[in-house]
């Protein structure tokens, strides 16, 4: 049985998406299969950051009021063959789903996939919820900034109440991914600093991805960027957040701390 | 270190909860009444200056029916003070307000001055449904505190009228904490604390550092712009002197 997880944030904007495909595609490429779901009803994006925009016959809602197969549905990435995607539907709302339904494909999904990645809509409504509720893991993608931090607190609460876990009585598995992180200006004061996000959220890091133009490239390109650029600062730290996520123990580092020789000269002159 | 927080004139907003005889009426509607006027009779007065809430959440029926109701009871000299358990579609603005959040208690005796026993513990049926019915007063085994060992989250609002509350952990930006007694708060409070809130004036709340939003203590309130912001960061313990909330810096 494979292992589902959500990737999730209350507000929007920060980076849920981006990081879906970011992370579907690392893990795909440690030749494990992985299902990218995209629960944004209404407000499809995930198949544009995927490159797979033009070949949407079927969608989620389709699978799930049974006018489509799951295999149909199923889109196979060209560059990776252990990378799926389910794609949302653009016209229709997130009323279209329904609980028994959503039930269904995540338990077929985690039967053919080792990972099922939910990537959920913004906000606390009905398609944020659905998107959680049969997670076994939650990846709260958070910016440094705080708004972001008090709505992923937001959806946090929700995780440990909504949920199937949750209504067990067992625990969620949460992650904190901070995301779009510019460690200068964390230093200025113009941004939390990692420590502060993790104190007030007080849930284990995942991994924290700099503040890059690489990511935006990336999403134009139609690419994750752990696919399109997999040298780059954030698809290295998406590499080491998919390991992790797959449990191995990798030491956390803040981009921007280990500073290049001249960085080091510059910074011990400026002390 | 003892600093004077509040303006002496500020207003009181307490909260209080009161027992009131709840009225659950079953369908059809005109053999319930001739129920309640066959009780009305062996206990007359039963109604008179009781606070009487109606409870409609297992009755569908359409707003023009539920304003009858009223009506019709009116009509028996049993006024409403509240309706609970029904849809806002059922309501209008001169009908008594709704309400929520009732908890259960033991049923209602009925002291009447004849010795009508049997009727009696009809009365205490019919009034309240309650699953257990009970002779004696309910003795209340509740806890007199409350601990949470996690983080309180945004959105969220720990209610325990009963007594203290302990928080092991932070209470975050948007998240509500309101007890009878005191709070406690190992961590970091960033959100509103209410202590006393029915009407204890020697509740306190403790935090190991103070970023509210709001305290209150027995409905005396004060917002986070209202604080010394000499406290804002540090380990505090407030209370209540007077109407006066009093702020000391721990350690």
């Amino acid at each position: 049985m494979g292992k589902v997880i959500v990737v999730t944030s209350g507000k929007g904007g920060v980076g849920k998406t981006t990081s879906t495909a970011a992370l579907g595609a690392a893990l795909a490429q440690r030749n494990e299969k992985v299902a990218v779901v995209d629960f944004d009803v209404g407000l499809r994006n995930l198949d544009l950051v995927m490159g797979a925009e033009r070949r949407v016959v079927y969608d989620l809602v389709n699978v799930i009021n049974g006018d489509a197969k799951l295999p149909q549905a199923l889109i196979r990435d060209k560059r990776l063959d252990t990378l799926f995607l389910l794609p949302a539907s653009q016209t229709r709302d997130k009323d279209a789903l329904t609980e028994e339904g959503v039930e269904r494909v995540i338990g077929e999904l985690k039967k053919y996939f080792d990972w099922v990645i939910c990537d959920s809509p913004a906000g606390i409504e009905k398609g944020a919820t659905l998107a959680m509720r049969h997670a076994d893991v939650a990846v709260v993608v958070t910016n440094p900034e705080v708004s972001s931090v008090r709505d992923s607190d937001r959806i946090i609460g929700m995780l440990d109440s909504k949920t199937l876990k949750a209504e067990n009585g067992e625990r969620m598995e949460k992650h904190l991914l901070l995301t779009r992180y510019d460690s200068l200006r964390a230093e200025r004061g113009d941004m939390l600093k990692v420590d502060d996000v993790l104190e007030i959220l007080s849930i284990p890091l995942l991994g924290i991805i700099p503040e890059s133009t690489d990511v935006l490239k990336a999403s134009n390109l139609g690419a994750p960027v752990t696919l399109s650029d997999a040298r780059s600062a954030p698809a290295q730290a998406y590499f080491e957040a998919a390991r992790r996520l797959a449990g191995e123990i990798v030491p956390v580092t803040v981009p921007g701390e280990k500073r290049g020789i001249f960085g080091k000269l510059f910074g011990r002159k400026a002390a | 270190m003892t600093k004077v927080l509040t303006d002496a004139r500020s207003i009181r907003i307490k909260g209080r909860s009161f027992l009131a005889v709840v009225l659950s009426p079953d369908l059809p509607l005109d053999q319930w009444l001739e129920r309640l006027d066959d009780l009305a009779a062996r206990s007359a007065g039963f109604f008179l200056d009781r606070p009487v809430v109606l409870d409609v959440s297992e009755l569908s029926i359409k707003k023009a029916e539920l304003k009858q109701l009223i009506d019709d009871l009116a009509a028996r000299k049993v006024r409403i003070m509240g309706i609970e358990g029904a849809r806002p579609s059922q309501l209008t603005p001169e009908m008594p307000p709704a309400m929520k959040g009732g908890k259960p208690a033991s049923d209602v005796e009925v002291t009447a001055q004849e010795p009508e026993t049997e009727a009696e513990a009809e009365v205490a049926a019919v009034v309240s449904p309650a699953p257990q019915r009970q002779e004696a007063p309910q003795v209340r085994a509740i806890p007199q505190s409350l601990t949470i060992d996690e983080p309180v989250r945004s959105g969220q609002s720990i209610i325990f009228p009963e007594g203290d509350i302990t928080i092991v952990g932070s209470v975050a930006s948007g998240a509500e904490v309101i007890a009878g007694g005191s709070i406690h708060i190992y961590g970091t409070l960033r959100g509103r604390a209410m202590a006393g809130s029915i009407g204890n004036s020697n509740a306190r709340i403790f935090c190991r550092r103070l970023e509210a939003e709001l305290i209150a203590i027995d409905g005396i309130y004060k917002m986070a712009e209202d604080m010394d912001s000499s406290l804002r960061g540090h380990a505090v313990q407030l209370s209540l002197e007077g109407e006066t909330i009093m702020a000391d810096i721990l350690f």
